[in-house]
């Protein structure tokens, strides 16, 4: 089904299946992802706007095949250096370097 | 060593450090750490707001319920304006604006974001995985009495049912209809019978003893 001007993100009314009511807790790696988002928001890095827009842009694609935080982490990375608070120079290297430290997150972070 | 036992939340843990490094946990170690290097944010920033976040519950709602169902004027008040009211209660919501909405005998109100995940996660802590579902945010607004039934609430045709999709900057709490036979139930028996579904809308309080 398709509506003229309405782009993906806007949800309401369209035709979906069953909710599941299946719940996880948050893994650690999820609430920091969280917490980046809120902490650089608070120094004015980003906002909820702008949270939303790099979300919104990435396309429905993303809302399939990722998980909600890690699109957030997408996001806020986005923001970060469009704030300039990293050069995706230095956030390659970093990359790397992270995952030169062990195959799992508890051994690389 | 697998994660297969439940957490004390009896839910699944997501798999977390033993499972093989993603990309996408990758970038949130660099982040963090590009972010602590650069002097934007601390470790302690980080693992102090983990520990709000982990602070945060459904029992704030409902201690804000309780004291509506019990306190005329904080009611009047709430539903004047939900912001001000939750923060003369201690709570800290941060920039949102909240507003209250009252079920009645014959109004039941429903919260949603359709756009998005938005939720007032500073009083009910994050929302559930459902909530942030395309099936709940697509559904609710078009049928959301069929939405209801399939949380096991059945609403009867005379009821209204009224659904609000909240904003980023504005966030929906509803005060659940107080169950009949509780008129003896101070404010804390009260509030363990409101549930987070019932503050959500998916659900009614609970009755005592049940």
């Amino acid at each position: 089904m398709e509506y003229f001007g309405k782009r993906w993100h806007d949800m309401g009314g369209d035709p979906a299946g069953d909710i599941n009511p299946d719940q996880h807790d948050f893994a650690l790696w999820e609430k920091r992802v969280d917490a980046l988002m809120v902490l650089s928001s608070a120094k004015g890095l980003m906002n909820t706007d702008s949270l939303r827009r790099v979300l919104e842009d990435m396309g429905p694609d993303a809302y399939e095949t990722m998980s909600y935080y890690e699109r957030w982490i997408a996001s806020v990375t986005q923001n970060m250096v469009e704030a300039g608070a990293f050069s995706p120079e230095e956030l390659a290297a970093k990359m790397e370097a992270v995952k030169q430290r062990g195959g799992t997150y508890g051994a690389a972070t | 060593m697998p994660h297969d036992h439940l957490s004390p939340s009896g839910h699944p843990y997501r798999a977390d450090n033993d499972a093989p490094l993603t990309y996408w946990q990758t970038m949130e170690i660099a982040v963090r750490e590009l972010l602590i290097e650069k002097g934007h944010i601390t470790a302690e920033d980080v693992h102090a707001q983990i520990d709000a976040m982990d602070a945060r519950s459904p029992a704030m709602g409902a201690a804000v319920v309780a004291r509506a169902w019990t306190d005329a004027d904080f009611k009047r008040q709430l539903l004047d304006d939900g912001s001000a009211a939750c923060r003369d209660m201690g709570f800290d919501i941060g920039p949102m604006h909240l507003i209250a909405l009252e079920n009645t005998a014959d109004i039941h109100n429903v919260v949603v974001c359709t756009l998005c995940s938005c939720y007032p996660r500073n009083l009910l802590g994050l929302p559930p995985d459902w909530y942030k579902s395309r099936e709940y945010r697509s559904r609710t607004v078009r049928e959301p009495r069929k939405v209801l039934a399939e949380f096991g609430l059945t609403l009867p045709d005379t009821v209204t049912v009224r659904v609000h999709d909240s904003t980023a900057d504005m966030r929906y709490l509803v005060v659940p209809a107080r169950p009949a036979g509780t008129e003896g139930l101070d404010a804390d028996a009260l509030a363990a019978l409101v549930t987070r579904d019932s503050m959500i809308g998916v659900g009614i309080a609970k009755q005592p003893g049940a």
